[in-house]
């Protein structure tokens, strides 16, 4: 238990540093740095200009479907480079999961297509 | 291992069922494709519940070990698969009706249930999480089905941010245990905390796995909606579309009682002293808050969301004994539970006024006189849900106080015997209104078969139960003794 614990060692070490130094950089600047408070300081900041509108506007939902469906092709495409790489190895039963996965894939493309969400009108 | 597919072999079948039904619903004509969709998704239930019931009930693993197949899987997957079909069948005029009559509603059922068969079978924490969220993911998109009335979009987001949080909760659990034992396989667990062997007695469980059993509890006690965790029920029930709260309410509580079981009698079966306390809080809080709550109810699926707080502290009462028994009793009060859930679920899609469907509990007045077989159905469920002999419902709560006197927590069982004697109360309310206030307006006589027959069924089998109860003790006896070896 005692060798396993020390295995984790690094990552408290790395969060003491990483919780010491936020602390440090803060209470600096809070005692150190000339304090003139000023509420321009905290409005919000557009390119220099006066923020236009509200930044929660509606759009258009369509947006958030082509974005939906970008990730799932996406992640396919992460998926299948390693596969490729280690196809190798793998052997058979490696080449036939990711023929399940594309599959079931290839059943979400042919019901999206269909449902016509992939038209923009 | 190997690579034997066959255990597995009734969840591949409603998987491949399932993508094939989504291509034909897509295909298919607007018009048809819901009625189609829905009845080829029964008859992949029945099917499924027909490949169970024919299957070898001997322990077999399969997918790495990370999945079993056993006569207690076997006896919830049945449950599951025949409350999914009656689900869906109970759905269809209802969508019809409101306009929202989409073939995608069978198949989430059919999605949701394929997960919950996963969960009943899971043999490891992965498998239990994966099986959880297939469960659960499809839920929150039925609980938000009908998604151009504000209370339905709003219960199906609730539901997913307190899913959300209690899968959160599940995890850590499941990393604490993990971290304590190096295993996520339930069957290397107790060996790992040092199970009971010929030479020594069982050793104490490490507290960090104590506090990751906590939060493993915690987090199926939201999918059973147990208090302190039964927040969301209420309103998630009453937004839902009444077909989509059966289904919450019988087969995923069902999937998750089965798999909490699984998970306190098969790797923590030996530590039982540590777990119990969890359980008789929960189980205590659950039954007592169930029986109160609900007396002020106006709406009657707020009324059954409060019941099924209720019922699953009553079901608890039986986990909390850790035997054989406690699980046989547990088994048979969730199949009771279910018959009677979907018929009074049965019971509110039959009430409707000039194509509305009305849910409140003084909607109901003058029942008796216009639809005197509905109201004596509605009527056969409210004193079976509150424990009254002949009826099935008092046959599950004595199996588990019998269960819980035997395990010698006494006191916990007089508890809930109290707690359903103030229960009866809210469900003969319902009753007297139907039977004895007179009616504003009259009811529809149109009504839907499928929901007529399921109604009938379910209140026949609630009220003969007493008669022919052989077969179902017969299976629970079995599934109970396949699980505690």
């Amino acid at each position: 238990m005692q060798a396993y614990l020390a295995e984790y060692l690094p990552i408290l070490i790395f969060l003491a540093i990483a919780v010491g130094l936020a602390v440090v950089i803060v209470a600096a600047s809070l005692l150190v740095a000339r304090q003139r408070p000023d509420t321009e300081k905290l409005s919000a900041y557009e390119c220099g200009f006066e923020p236009f509108d509200d930044t929660r506007g509606r759009f258009d939902v369509r947006f958030y479907l082509v974005a939906i469906l970008f990730i799932i092709f996406d992640l396919e495409v992460a998926f299948l480079f390693p596969w490729a790489v280690a196809l190798g190895d793998i052997g058979l039963l490696g080449f036939w999961s990711m023929m399940l996965f594309l599959g079931v894939l290839t059943v979400g493309f042919v019901y999206e297509w269909k449902k016509g969400a992939l038209e923009w009108e | 291992m190997g690579f034997d597919l066959t255990p597995v072999l009734p969840e591949l079948f409603l998987l491949v069922a399932g993508l094939v039904l989504l291509v034909v619903g897509v295909l298919t004509r607007e018009g048809e494709a819901a009625r189609v969709v829905a009845t080829l998704s029964v008859l992949a239930l029945v099917i499924g519940s027909i490949i169970i019931a024919a299957s070898d009930k001997s322990p077999q693993l399969a997918l790495g070990g990370h999945y079993v197949a056993d006569g207690f899987s076997a006896f919830l997957k049945i449950l599951l698969f025949v409350g999914a079909a009656l689900a869906i069948l109970l759905a269809q005029g209802f969508l019809h009706d409101r306009r929202i009559a989409r073939f995608e509603y069978s198949l989430l059922v059919l999605f949701s249930t394929l997960g919950m068969s996963m969960m009943v079978s899971a043999n490891s924490f992965l498998a239990l999480y994966m099986g959880l969220e297939l469960s659960a993911l499809p839920l929150y998109v039925l609980a938000a089905f009908d998604r151009d009335n504000l209370r339905s979009t709003e219960a199906g987001l609730k539901y997913f941010v307190l899913g959300a949080l209690a899968s959160g909760m599940l995890l850590y659990g499941c990393s604490l245990v993990y971290g304590f034992a190096g295993t996520l396989s339930f069957d290397v667990l107790a060996d790992a905390f040092g199970a009971a062997t010929a030479e020594r007695p069982p050793a104490l469980l490490p507290l960090g796995a104590v506090v990751g059993l906590v939060f493993i509890i915690a987090g199926l006690a939201f999918k059973l909606a147990a208090v302190p965790f039964h927040m969301w029920t209420p309103d998630v029930y009453e937004g839902s579309p009444t077909p989509v709260t059966a289904f919450l309410a019988t087969a995923s509580k069902v999937a998750a009682a089965g798999l909490a079981v699984r998970v306190l009698m098969h790797p923590f079966g030996e530590w039982t002293a540590q777990w119990q306390q969890v359980v008789v809080l929960i189980s205590i809080a659950s039954m007592l808050l169930g029986a109160f709550a609900a007396i002020g109810q106006a709406n009657i699926k707020r009324l059954m969301a409060y019941s099924g707080i209720g019922h699953i502290g009553y079901a608890l009462v039986g986990v909390a004994a850790g035997s054989e028994r406690g699980v046989y009793a547990v088994l048979v009060y969730l199949a009771i539970y279910l018959v009677m859930t979907l018929g009074t679920f049965g019971c509110i899609l039959l009430m409707r006024r000039q194509g509305q469907y009305v849910e409140q509990i003084s909607d109901l007045a003058g029942l008796s006189r216009q639809r005197p077989m509905a109201a004596a159905a509605l009527g056969v469920f409210m004193f079976s849900q509150a424990g009254i002999p002949p009826l099935a419902g008092f046959f599950g709560k004595l199996l588990v106080f019998l269960a819980a006197v035997e395990a010698g927590l006494t006191w916990l069982a007089v508890l809930g015997v109290l707690s359903s004697c103030v229960a009866a109360f809210y469900y003969l309310r319902i009753v007297k209104v139907m039977y004895f206030d007179e009616a504003a307006e009259p009811f529809d006589t149109a009504v839907h078969p499928a929901v007529t027959g399921i109604t009938a069924i379910t209140a026949l089998a609630t009220l003969f139960f007493i008669v022919w109860p052989g077969p179902l003790l017969r299976a629970a006896g079995a599934a109970a003794a396949a699980l505690v070896r």
